[in-house]
């Protein structure tokens, strides 16, 4: 892998590319994302956040980025 | 993290009311107030945020959506209610099926405040009805995962006894439908609810206005749950504390226990010791 090409993945449901070599820390980073405010799910796997540092995001992962917002 | 009753509450305005209604449990948590809101609809958050303190309610709602990630919006309610300050309660709105129900019951837990789920499962776009065999399937697997469930349900006191049986922590039928504003249509059926269940009993959806609440509330039940009778009013701080003191109204009325009623007059002053 080097660390120039770039993946496709599915973020929220839209199609991205980000650099290849993304942790799962770093891509919230990138995306200016407060680990504490949002839950990952990762194939339809929750993610601890303790494994965030631990977990490459590769092509074609499907990433779901939710938080709570107003509702009743 | 939410702190506790002891700590949030420093609304002395209710104090004497207060002395006259016990604390309650929901799933071994304890509050005073048994008015829980949402957190949807409002015009501002601001708005939101003031309105919710002038109800004095402990037990807030929220929704679990994507994040916005072309942050158009400031939808994150966490920068506008401090979790410290209320109980969060997560719930499982929109969802149309258990599985999903299921999934968002999941993704709200891992946020990391507690265990507790407002569990929704619709079964149809029109009335927002819930599909009650859908919400049983659910709770049933989510209380086995350890979650304390809070159930939507029907005004129906079967589907109430199996959601109990399957280990909800609170069962939540609806006064009408979900943002109808028709208030409790049905007393007769959440009174038996209410009546027959062991946990609590918190009315969900429907109320409208602060005779709504007060009238829910003299069911009996343990609370109520409401979110776009204040978010909708014109004057949503103004509603909220209008509804805060109904609920405590309808609360005292149900614990005093009302008088008789007949259907004609029942003279107040002596019949006795009139003038000839």
């Amino acid at each position: 892998m080097t660390p120039d090409t770039s993946i496709d993945i599915q973020l929220n449901g839209k199609r991205q590319s980000f650099g290849a070599g993304h942790t799962v820390t770093t891509l919230l980073e990138a995306l200016e994302l407060h680990p504490g405010m949002v839950v990952v799910e990762l194939n339809r796997e929750i993610l601890d956040r303790e494994n965030y540092d631990a977990i490459k995001v590769v092509q074609d992962d499907m990433i779901e980025l939710v938080h709570f917002v107003g509702g009743g | 993290m939410w702190v506790g009753v002891e700590m949030t509450s420093t609304d002395t305005s209710m104090d004497d009311a207060r002395a006259l209604d016990g604390p309650f449990y929901i799933g071994g948590t304890k509050f005073v107030s048994r008015l829980i809101v949402g957190t949807g609809k409002y015009e501002s958050n601001q708005i939101m945020v003031d309105a919710i303190r002038a109800t004095g309610a402990e037990m807030v709602t929220v929704a679990v959506r994507r994040v916005d990630l072309d942050r158009s919006k400031d939808e994150a309610i966490l920068h506008h209610l401090d979790p410290q300050d209320f109980f969060l309660l997560a719930n499982t709105a929109g969802c149309y099926t258990a599985d999903d129900a299921v999934r968002y019951a999941r993704l709200a837990r891992a946020a990391g405040f507690n265990e507790f789920v407002k569990l929704e499962v619709i079964g149809d776009e029109r009335t927002l009805l819930p599909d009650v065999h859908a919400t049983l399937e659910a709770a049933k697997t989510l209380a086995d995962e350890g979650f304390k469930v809070m159930a939507y349900t029907n005004d129906d006191l079967i589907t109430a006894l199996r959601l109990e049986d399957v280990g909800c922590v609170a069962v939540m039928p609806l006064a009408s439908p979900i943002g109808s504003g028709l208030g409790v249509v049905n007393p007769y059926f959440i009174r038996e609810i209410k009546a027959r269940l062991k946990v609590p009993v918190i009315v969900d959806a429907g109320v409208g206005t602060a005779s709504d609440a007060c009238v829910t509330m003299e069911q009996g039940v343990d609370g109520v749950l409401m979110n776009t009778a204040l978010a909708d009013a014109d004057d949503p701080v103004r509603m909220s504390h209008a509804m805060k003191h109904a609920v405590v109204a309808g609360r005292l009325a149900y614990l005093a226990g009302r008088m008789p009623s007949s259907e004609i007059a029942v003279p107040s002053s002596p019949i006795e010791g009139m003038l000839d």
